[in-house]
């Protein structure tokens, strides 16, 4: 493999930059958002000089490495810190990158009026550092740096409006669902080290064949635990809603284009695992299925614009989730999907910003109405996402989200049929509740309540939502054109290794009923939303409607099956540790948790129940022994 | 009847009888020399002798026996590692302790009294930490080398006694302060006993003291008499580094002793107390794994989660610094479990890395304080990175590193402890672990985001600008929990060549 100097750039450049921000502080405000974003673009530059130096190549020599010193050396365990510069990582380094300097762009014009904005672009270059790592790692262990990375960053950037409480609690959900992924993520990481003594991707795919199966589904499985955490997957969702909290540009950067992707790319690196662990693929499967239709629904249900976009990457995500579970045939497709929703959401997401910037901070799609005529350049740039992602030829979204929903169709046997019929009906949903959102916003009568006429945004915000826009008009075709970009992956991922006999749908069967389930969904959102609508959301509706403004009670079923056991667990635990050990003077019982601070702030342990607690203890570990020799 | 004399080999033994003889001197220094110049010349001797240790240290640090004292010391690479270990975290240890203004003026007053106050004023300095300091440090060497029941008691008793002194001298709440040093004593006699009575039943049961020969005696005599003695031994260990159930003096003795003993009790009677326990299972108990694995496994279980979960609860820094340290004893038992090389070197590992880490980390605390001392209460720690953002960022990446965060030296500790547990076969444990450490995550965190998140209010709370002893001690552990987390291979190579003990 060819050996690069360059790779450290990635990362060190946006580090420094971060640091150098966050220590000379408050003298760092006059320019500090020019450095970060000079250093943002200088990232995408070095990446396209890679790309094309890349493509220069044969394709053998096509990945590069560059290792940057040796991490943990014990023996024959060796851990490089090294990255890897391959087909697959270039393409997130260029969307990271690219996106990335945009959204710091429109950030400058977004963020002039918060004090701290300095240390806002402190935290979005340390950001952008940390998912470099993420897709640069050439193992595990490195990638989980970045994987650790990424999360730090996203909870400093969703908690910068910590002055208002909702956000604290965003943040410390979206820690909760992120440490649960993390949790999969390290055992996946330990069982392949003990399994392979490696934790290289190229030491392990080499490998794959002394492991067995079950070792391969464990370790898959812990992978896509990993993923449903932090690509906000079914059952660990919830968190994206609440995360929308912070402010636009990180939604549109770390909670669309990026970090949410994350997952994707997890399995996707991992595909040499998952093809030979049929359980863990299936299971893919079904959590990305689940995912996209329970976004989908949730997303019709949504008043905070917001909100009604993070429903939608939900279920975006899922399709993607779905794709890498096809196996060597989706993979490709899964990432030509990332990278055009990168560019459509990224858009709709920083034209939700500039509408939220014209109307005084309103997320509520109820106080918009007519916004179309005062704000034309955001609702122009806003409908070409909105015909991207729905699925209109020839936007992006067409050439990504056909090749899935083909490709789930010719899966084969009552699977195919099953995960074509979701993928359909999700792209119905799709094409319902985003028709919904640009009704709500940019047509029907106005009903802000104020006088102010909304404004459009300064050209410094305009000019990256327009960049992005080409992206959601062509990216689908360039990338789809030639298959580009599935021989471009091929040796990566493999995917025209196999290919399935029979096909049940043709491309062009597939395109039709797409399109028309998509001209289904948008008539009955011009059926409902059109004409004068109330600034107030109804309250008689369908219980479906009521569940999908609660999230489908995710959190419902969070709080009841997690956090209160947790909570009771922990008082539980609590309580054997004051109580029983007190129990001369306290009955059992009586104790709640007022009480069980005032314990805390004493010391009212007395001596003989701690040494009865050791005598029990003592007891208890006879009986153990006991149980075991017996 | 011939009586030969006893051999020693003083070389390898110089290490623990400089630490001794520093101590003696100390005492002979508190009885004759004058006020004026006591502390500076106890601390010196303390640092010197801890030097001269070190260099000792390095100078044996091939060589091995198992007769260094006829045969109740074994000095082999495990052990040197160990004792290596207990003299540089005692190093560091003793420039915070040398902060004088966390001790009592004088012991023998009586809290709130007019003499305490007097001694207060006249700013009489507490000098009998050193001589405490330093038995204690002997006593902890000595136990990680004896290789018999009796030398294992002794050292036990060395270390614990000037221990429980120690937790009780603090200057501000005295009470508090005392009453732990009362339970801590009180039930540290207690687990004594037990130790003693087990190490009874295993003499009774191979009829030899030492180590090897209770190993080579495995299955030759009633095997109850080993049940009951393997049994209550862990009791006496378990109890040292605070194991649940034998853990409820933690908290308290944590919170109630002056900071920087806590520090230093955190840190080195864990490996203290680690080192004795791999030599006791790994050398003596190794022929009858069958038997203690399941009851250490269940030990270890009960003791993460514990550990991890009961600490959200806490409020008091230092009282949840306690419980991290249960569910960090939980965490190391995994490598106990793992009975192999791969699991030696990973808690040599561990506890090097979590000693600095928990000194740095009781380092930062005694600086916290407002007019009436340390504030430990974590509601008035709210905001306080806007207040001092330098020790606020200090403390975060220890925070982070007891979580076992990539990039510090906990991450690193963890991954090498669990996969040596997973390699051999305990994958129950690994899951648990892995999920206890996701838990504790969570309040560590909670404290960062605290931290920097939450906006000062107006009360007195302030960070002391700590003295220039202070503050090498927190920078040189600090910088060792990052180094670590870059370049683990130093002291991870080093480990992984010093995880021998000898059978």
């Amino acid at each position: 493999m060819q050996i690069s100097e360059n790779l450290v750039w990635f990362i060190a450049l946006p580090l420094i930059s971060s640091a150098i921000l966050l220590l000379v502080g408050k003298k760092a405000n006059s320019w500090g958002h020019i450095a970060a974003t000079t250093v943002s673009a200088s990232t995408f530059i070095i990446g396209v000089i890679e790309f094309f130096a890349m493509q220069a190549r044969p394709e053998e020599n096509r990945a590069v490495v560059q290792k940057l010193f040796t991490w943990i050396s014990v023996g024959s365990f060796n851990v490089d810190a090294s990255l890897l510069l391959d087909q697959l990582s270039i393409c997130f380094v260029l969307l990271i990158t690219g996106v990335g300097t945009l959204i710091h762009i429109y950030s400058i014009s977004y963020m002039s009026h918060d004090l701290d904005r300095r240390r806002f672009f402190a935290y979005l270059n340390l950001f952008i550092a940390s998912m470099l790592l993420l897709v640069l790692g050439d193992s595990y262990l490195n990638l989980y740096v970045g994987w650790e990375g990424v999360g730090l960053a996203s909870y400093l950037l969703i908690g910068f409006w910590n002055q208002k409480p909702a956000y604290a609690t965003a943040a410390k959900k979206a820690f909760v669902a992120n440490r649960v992924g993390d949790v999969g993520l390290s055992l996946a990481i330990m069982i392949a080290f003990a399994t392979f003594g490696d934790v290289t991707f190229s030491g392990i795919k080499e490998q794959t064949d002394a492991a067995s199966t079950t070792q391969l589904t464990a370790i898959g499985l812990m992978l896509l635990l990993a993923a449903c955490g932090k690509s906000a997957q079914f059952p660990l969702q919830s968190w994206l809603g609440d995360a929308m909290a912070g402010p636009t540009p990180v939604s549109a950067l770390i909670h669309a284009a990026t970090m949410v992707t994350a997952g994707v790319y997890l399995i996707t690196r991992s595909s040499f695992i998952f093809d030979e662990a049929p359980i863990a693929q299936l299971m893919v499967l079904i959590i990305g299925a689940v995912t996209l239709l329970f976004g989908a629904i949730i997303g019709t249900a949504k008043d905070d614009v917001k909100k009604a976009l993070a429903a939608s990457t939900m279920s975006q995500i899922g399709y993607m989730i779905l794709a890498t579970g096809l196996g060597p045939v989706g993979y490709a497709f899964a990432i030509m999907h990332l990278l055009t929703h990168g560019f459509f959401k990224a858009s709709m997401f920083l034209g939700a910003g500039s509408v939220m910037h014209g109307m005084k901070d309103e997320v509520n799609m109820r106080k918009y109405g007519g916004i179309g005529k005062f704000m034309p350049i955001t609702a122009i740039t806003f409908g070409l996402g909105y015909l991207a992602i729905i699925g209109v030829p020839p936007f992006a979204g067409f050439y990504s989200k056909d090749k899935i929903i083909e490709t789930a169709f010719n899966a084969g046997g009552i699977k195919g049929i099953a995960l074509g019929i979701a993928t359909l009906l999700g792209a119905a949903i799709t094409a319902f509740y985003m028709t919904r959102v640009v009704i709500l916003t940019f047509f029907g009568n106005e009903r802000w309540g104020h006088k102010d006429e909304p404004h459009e945004s300064p050209a410094l915000m305009l000019i990256p939502i327009a960049l992005l826009s080409i992206g959601s008009v062509a990216s689908g075709y360039l990338l789809s054109k030639g298959k580009s970009l599935v021989y471009w992956l091929e040796p990566v991922v493999n995917p025209l290794k196999e290919h399935h006999a029979e096909e049940l749908f043709s491309h062009t069967t597939v395109s039709l009923m797409t399109i028309s389930v998509v001209i289904i969904g948008v008539s009955i959102a011009v059926r409902k939303y059109r004409g004068d609508q109330s600034d107030t959301a109804p309250e008689k509706v369908s219980k479906l409607t009521i569940a999908a403004r609660k999230d489908l009670f995710q959190d419902a079923l969070n709080e009841a099956t997690f956090m209160r056991p947790g909570q009771s667990l922990i008082q539980k635990l609590l309580n054997i540790d004051h109580l029983v050990i007190d129990g001369a003077v306290r009955s059992v019982g009586v104790v709640s948790i007022s009480a069980g601070s005032k314990l805390r702030s004493l010391q009212n342990g007395y001596v003989r129940s701690y040494a009865l607690m050791m005598v029990i203890g003592v007891l208890s570990l006879i009986a153990v022994i006991w149980v075991v020799t017996a | 009847m011939m009586l030969s004399a006893p051999s020693f080999s003083y070389a390898l033994l110089s290490p623990m009888l400089i630490v001794l003889a520093a101590a003696v001197l100390g005492v002979l220094i508190e009885a004759f020399m004058g006020k004026t110049h006591r502390a500076a010349v106890q601390l010196t001797v303390s640092i010197g002798a801890l030097l001269l240790a070190l260099i000792q240290i390095w100078q044996i640090r091939d060589m091995s026996s198992t007769s260094a004292a006829v045969n109740s010391v074994t000095i082999d690479k495990a052990g040197i590692f160990l004792q290596f270990t207990i003299i540089v975290l005692a190093l560091v240890a003793v420039l915070l302790i040398a902060d004088q203004d966390n001790f009592v003026a004088r012991a023998s007053t009586i809290p709130g009294s007019v003499e305490e106050q007097i001694t207060t004023q006249q700013q009489v300095k507490q000098t009998e930490i050193f001589p405490l300091f330093l038995f204690a440090t002997a006593g902890m060497m000595l136990f990680t080398v004896s290789t018999d029941l009796i030398t294992l008691f002794v050292a036990l008793e060395v270390f614990s006694l000037p221990l429980y002194l120690l937790a009780g001298l603090s200057r501000r709440r005295r009470l508090l302060s005392q009453e732990a040093a009362l339970k801590y004593f009180l039930l540290g006699a207690y687990s004594s006993a037990f130790f003693l009575f087990g190490a009874a039943f295993i003499y009774g049961y191979s009829g030899s003291v030492s180590l090897v020969d209770i190993s080579a005696s495995a299955g030759s005599a009633n095997d109850i008499f080993l049940y009951i003695g393997i049994i209550f031994m862990s009791v006496g260990l378990l109890f040292k580094i605070s194991a649940v159930p034998f853990h409820s003096w933690t908290p308290d003795v944590y919170q109630g002793a002056p900071t920087p003993i806590t520090g230093f009790m955190a840190a080195c009677t864990k490996v203290a107390a680690f080192g004795a326990i791999l030599r006791l299972f790994y050398v003596g108990f190794a022929e009858s794994q069958t038997l203690w694995q399941p009851v250490i496994t269940v030990i270890a279980v009960i003791t993460m989660v514990f550990g991890s979960v009961v600490a959200i609860a806490q409020r008091d820094v230092k009282r949840m610094l306690a419980y991290s340290s249960i569910a960090h004893a939980g965490f190391l038992l995994s490598g106990v479990v793992a009975l192999s090389k791969e699991g030696l070197a990973a808690s040599l590992f561990y506890l090097f890395a979590y000693g600095f880490t928990t000194i740095a980390a009781f380092g930062i605390i005694s600086l916290v304080r407002d007019s009436t001392g340390e504030v430990s209460d974590l509601n008035r720690w709210v905001g306080l990175g806007k207040k001092s953002p330098l020790v606020a960022s200090v403390f975060s990446l220890l925070l982070l590193s007891f979580a076992g965060i990539p990039l510090t030296s906990g991450f690193i500790g963890k991954f090498a402890i669990f996969s040596a547990a997973y390699q051999s076969g305990n994958t129950l444990l690994v899951v648990v672990g892995v999920l206890a450490s996701a838990i504790a995550a969570f309040f560590y965190v909670r404290v960062i985001i605290m931290m920097f998140f939450n906006d000062p209010d107006n009360d007195s709370v302030s960070v002391v600008i700590p003295s220039i002893k202070s503050r090498i001690s927190i920078t040189i552990a600090t910088l060792i929990t990052f180094v670590l987390g870059i370049f683990p291979s130093i002291i991870l190579n080093t480990a992984n060549n010093f995880a021998n003990l000898i059978k």
